[in-house]
Formats: structure tokens, sequence, C-alpha cells
């Protein structure tokens, strides 16, 4: 048979590869490729470092004098501190209120849409990853912020017993929860897209067996699929929240800054994101300034990567469950 | 002086009419032909040359329409301007990197001391951008709100929270004030619209404003945005909100009138004008520089004390002849009727007065070129 024969002259074929001069360029091309990505994070951080140097090692008073929006008496640390909050806060509020609605919008195009249904409809979502950061803020600060102010007043008004959500409510609401909204919709495509595809791969032979036992629809989804997906929405929140944790321009056109360490959703000034602080602190400044701002650049690599190492440990702690692997 | 002037304005309305007719009926060619024409009659001749400048960014929006104006008005001349602010631009300058500097602040004695190093001579500061700045609100049935300085302080500091304080019914006899809170907003960004708002409210509310004036907004857990659009589009989407801006991008909002002396101002680009002819000039400062005291508190009737002042600065000696005629010819078109007129369509400047153009045109003439 012709199939069999081929795969054992291709596997004799791999031997000789080395030789050809295809073979060698794609491989090391590749390999150049792989190393290149590492170099590229290496330098970053190596940049971020050397930048950030002389703000670290100036003395704390030295540093409040010379750098004026600083404030009186903060140092590095606790500039950076609320900071570090303010953005964890900010993408914690957009992930509680993506991830949920993400895994609704997966299951609907993965198991009830009509098939026709689907394919456009992860289409419609996947393109909504693809509208620039810029978009939303103006979206959010423009359309959204004056139909959220009702709600928010509301939530103030009845809920104001719980300290979140002290009032009297911002007007207009540029508040972190604003910001929570606005950055859970830009999450939003990136959760659905990799949920989806998990869901998916959920083998068949389980879903069918889950429905010959009697299971209705949903408990088949809550039996078969969401076991068998559990890493795989982990991982897409994280990756959410990577993104969330970095966003600049929509959170930057939408929040009224702060640095606090202050829960309350509704009041304006109490928070701020790393990112959009760089953003509006660089323009005018110049000398140590920047390297405070660029120290609280190194910061927020760091969280990127603890979060993103986060995930993979968790994933990979999952993997046996799931069966993915 | 005269004929020269008609003279050369002919020869240049006619070389205008040849391009024009050179571009056959193109509308933009034409119109910016003619708006070189204008600028080139203020001028001694048509420079060629390259200078570059730096600093505030205040002065950006107008920088770039002076530069087009004069550069249509001297083709082989090219300007640049970067906006890398104030303090940037000054230490540029002093390290001789640019012909010339914008800046918001006046050198400190360190800076001026280095600028006369690089310039072998005097540098000065001349007042050629002021741009007003408009307290908007918006606050529904309130059309003519009438601010003191006192009050404005408390607003902004948080210790006025209603609208129908008896602090603003003093201020506002016969206006029907509603009672619902008081937002203030403020910039989220380091600006100088932050610093001289802050300047004129710690110089003339006195303890109502206990804060030291500062580029950075001193209250935290406020409503702020970042840039002047940030700050009235902010205003605009909220209830009861009162902020700051530039006066050319208040738009609709409702400008307040601020307390002078016994009377309440309202902005115009004259009165923004008035206020820096009506201040002392800053002390020891060698002749030809025209930086000021600006007179925040002042009293005088017609002015506007809320504004922004940018300065240009420049050597009183350039060795550099070529660089030395561009500097004269370019800030000498910055400070024509013309100049002004184009900042402010640009960037909503208030022209300077015609006392202060003379006083400028003598200090340009007092600029020596080449030693």
């Amino acid at each position: 048979m012709t199939t069999t024969g081929e795969p054992a002259t291709s596997r004799s074929g791999r031997q000789r590869v080395p030789q050809r001069p295809g073979d060698l360029v794609f491989s090391y091309s590749a390999k150049t490729a792989g190393v290149l990505i590492l170099v590229i994070l290496a330098a970053v951080a190596a940049f971020l470092i050397v930048q950030a140097w002389p703000a670290i090692q100036t003395d704390s008073t030295e540093l409040a004098e010379r750098v004026s929006w600083l404030g009186q008496g903060r140092t590095l640390l606790s500039y950076v501190g609320p900071l570090v909050f303010g953005t964890v806060l900010a993408a914690l509020l957009a992930l509680i209120i993506a991830t949920p609605v993400a895994i609704g919008v997966a299951l609907f195009i993965s198991h009830y849409a009509p098939r026709r249904l689907a394919q456009v409809f992860g289409y419609v979502i996947d393109l909504l990853a693809a509208i620039p950061s810029v978009v939303y803020g103006l979206w959010g600060a423009l359309w959204l912020m004056p139909k959220l102010y009702p709600v928010f007043n509301w939530l103030a008004e009845n809920l104001g017993f719980i300290p979140i959500f002290e009032g009297p409510a911002a007007s207009p609401p540029r508040t972190i929860l604003t910001a929570g909204i606005v950055l859970a919709v830009m999450i939003l495509p990136i959760i659905t897209a990799v949920s989806r595809e998990v869901f998916f791969q959920t083998p068949t032979l389980h879903e069918e067996a889950a429905l010959a036992l009697g299971a209705t629809r949903w408990e088949m989804i809550r039996m078969a699929v969401l076991p068998f997906a559990r890493s795989g929405v982990i991982s897409a929140a994280m990756l959410g929240l990577g993104r969330a944790l970095g966003e600049t321009m929509a959170v930057a056109m939408v929040l009224s800054p702060g640095l606090t360490y202050s829960f309350l959703l509704l009041q304006p000034g109490q928070q701020q994101n790393i990112a959009a602080n760089i953003a509006l602190k660089f323009p005018e400044s110049s000398g140590l300034g920047v390297n405070v701002l660029i120290f609280t650049g190194l910061v927020l690599f760091l969280i990127t990567l603890v979060v993103n190492m986060l995930a993979r440990w968790i994933v990979s702690r999952r993997a046996e469950f799931s069966g993915a692997n | 002086m005269k004929p020269i002037r008609y003279g050369r304005l002919a020869a240049i309305v006619t070389a205008g009419a040849l391009a024009l007719s050179a571009c056959g009926n193109d509308p933009v060619s034409a119109g910016s032909n003619d708006g070189g024409n204008g600028g080139a009659s203020q001028e001694q001749a048509a420079v060629a040359g390259e200078i570059a400048g730096a600093g505030a960014s205040s002065q950006e929006a107008a920088m770039q329409a002076w530069i087009a104006g004069f550069q249509s008005a001297n083709p082989d001349a090219t300007i640049t301007y970067e906006a890398s602010g104030s303090g940037a631009g000054r230490t540029q300058f002093g390290e001789g990197a640019v012909a010339f500097a914008g800046s918001d602040a006046v050198m400190d004695d360190e800076e001026q001391a280095t600028a006369n190093e690089r310039c072998g001579g005097e540098a000065i500061h001349l007042p050629l951008y002021i741009s007003p700045i408009a307290v908007i609100y918006n606050l529904d049935g309130v059309e003519d709100l009438q601010l003191s300085p006192a009050t404005l302080a408390g607003i902004f500091n948080g210790k006025i929270t209603t609208w129908n304080a008896p602090e603003i019914a003093a201020d506002n006899p016969d206006a029907s004030l509603p009672s619902g809170p008081i937002r203030p907003v403020n910039r989220s960004d380091e600006s100088g619209t932050t610093e001289n708002f802050t300047e004129y409210l710690a110089a003339a509310a006195g303890a109502a404003w206990p804060h030291e004036p500062s580029g950075d907004w001193p209250i935290q857990g406020t409503q702020s945005a970042q840039g002047t659009s940030g700050v009235v589009q902010t205003v605009e989407g909220g209830q009861g909100t009162i902020g700051y801006a530039d006066a050319s991008k208040a738009g609709d909002l409702g400008v307040a009138k601020i307390k002078v002396g016994e009377n309440y101002v309202e902005y115009s680009a004259a009165a923004a004008a008035k206020v820096v002819d009506e201040s002392a000039r800053v002390e020891g400062r060698p002749e030809h520089d025209l930086a000021i005291e600006l007179q925040r508190d002042t009293t005088a009737e017609g002015t506007y004390p809320i504004v922004l002042v940018s300065y240009t600065i420049v050597c009183l000696n350039y060795d550099d002849a070529a660089q030395g005629d561009v500097v004269k010819a370019f800030v000498g078109y910055l400070a024509s009727a013309e100049g002004q007129a184009q900042a402010e369509q640009a960037a909503g400047s208030a022209p300077i007065s015609d006392a202060l153009r003379s006083e400028v045109e003598s200090a340009l003439d007092a600029i020596s070129v080449g030693s």
C-alpha cells in the first residue's frame, strides 16, 4: 500500500535532511525566531531595570524633592503601592464582570446556537478584539458614561450601606467601576475565543454518554463540558487579566485618578492604574521623574509575569483532571 | 518706513499674483500665498536658514501656526519646535542646542547664568503667548455665574460643596441656585494651566486657598481628566460640575465671570491682554527683558487675571549671523499683529497689546547678529 510506504520513505528521508539547504535554512530561521523572543524579553527587562535604577537608588527625601508630582512624604514604594492596588483592582473587576459573560457566550456558540449563527457570532466576537483600545476609551467616555450614571446612582442610594458602594455617586461616573466595565468589554473577546475553542474540543463521546444517561443539555454541559474545559477557561481568563492589567488608553480616558488604597467603586479620584499613570505623567516628566515612571513600568512587568506564571501553574496542576493533554 | 513697506507689499502681491496664476485655479495655494504676504510685509526681508526651538507645550498649537505662516513667507527658512516642556526647553537653550526656547516660567538665576553664558550676553524673555483660562461650569438654569476669588477657591478646595451655599448666593444675588452638589474637575496630568490657575487662587483668594501653586493638582479624591479636552468633556458629562480650561475650548459651556476689584469681569481677549500690561516687570532684569510679575490680584477695571503667559526666550546676541537673522525675523513675526492673529485663530490665545508689541520690537532691534 502506498500510504504505508510513504511514511517509511519520509522517515528515512528525515535522516538525510541536514544536508539539504532548504531544511538547514528553515531550522536555523526557526531557531533564530525562537531565540529572538527570549532576547527581546531580556532586552525589555534590562531596559526597565537600567532605566529604573536611578530612581531605586536615590534617597527618598531627594527623590521627593526632585520629582514634583511624587507628592509630599511619598517614597518610591508608597508611590507605586497604590498604583499596583489600582491596577489589580481594575483588572479584577473586569475579570469578575467579563468571565461569566464570556463563558456564557462561548457555550452559546459551541453548544446552543445553530451552526450557521454560531459561525457568524464567533466572527463578530473576534472582530471585537480588533477594535483599538483608544476607541473603547472614547466609547466609554462619551457613550457609556451617561448611561452608567443612573445605575451607579441607584447603587449608591439603595446599596450605599455596603462600603464599596458608598455614595454619592460621581457625576460623570469617572470611577474604577466604569474602568472595570470598559476593560471587561475589552477582554471579553479573548476569553470568549479561547473558551469557545476549548468547549469545542470536549470529546463527543463524553457528551453523548451524558445525554444517553438521561442528562438534559445543561446537565450534560455541567458534567462533561465544564470539567473538561476548566483549565482552558482559567488560562483564557488569565490572558484576559494580562490585557486588563496593561491597558492604558481606555483607563486614562474614563478614570479620575487618585493614589489611595480605596475600595470605593463609585467615588472619583481614588485609584489609578500603572499604565495609564505612565501615559499621564510622561509628557511633562524629565530626569528622575522618568526613572520613577519606568520603575512603575518594571513593577507592572513583574506583575504580568507573575500572573502568567500563576496561570501556567493552575493549568498544569489541573491538567491531569481535565484530560486535555 | 511706510512707503518702503507699501512698495514691498506691492511687489509681494505681484509675486503672489504670479504664483497664483502659475498654480492655476488652486484655491489652497492661493490662500497660503496670501497668508504669507501679510507676514512678509511686517519683516525686513525674506530670510533663509534653519533654526530649532524647544520648550513649553502650551505654545505648541500657536507655534505650529506661526511656523506655517512664517515659512510660507520665507520659503527658504526652516523652523522646528519641539514641545518638550518648559524645563527641558530652558535646559536645551542653555546648552545651545536650540536657538530659542518657549517657557511658561521665567528662568531662575542658575538657568539665567547658563543662558547668558551660552549667548555671550544676555538672554531675554518676551511674553508673546497669552492664553486665558476660563472657569467653565455645567449647571442647569444658571446662565451668568459670578464668582469672587475666595468663593472660587472654596469650591475647588472642597469647602463649598453645594451650589446654593451662602458664599455663592452672595456673589449671585439675582440667580436662583439649585441645591445639588458641586463637582469640581481638575487636570489629571501636570500642566501649565493648573499651575497658572493655582497661582491665581493663591494670589487672589488669600486664606481660602491654602495650597502651594503647582502644575499638579494638590487635592486628592477629585474628578479629573487628561488634557484640556478631557476636562471640558468631563464638565459637559456631569451635573453641577465646574472646571478650568483654555478659554478657547470652553465651547457651549457656561463661563463664570470673575470678580476683579468691585466688578465681575467676563473673559475676553482684550481683558486678558490687559492684565499683562498692568503687571509690573520682574525686577533686576536686563534692559529689554520683558519678564513680568503677573499681578493676579489686580483690581484694575476690565482686566481678566486668570491667564497663562508663555515666554519666548532669545539671546540679545547671536554669533552665528545666519541663525540670528532667522531668529530675529521669526520672533518679529510672532509679535506682529498678523502673527498674534494667527495664534488667536489656531490656539485661542489673546493677542498682545500694541504697547507691548512696540516694546518687543525695540527689544528685537537690540539683538545684535554676528560679532
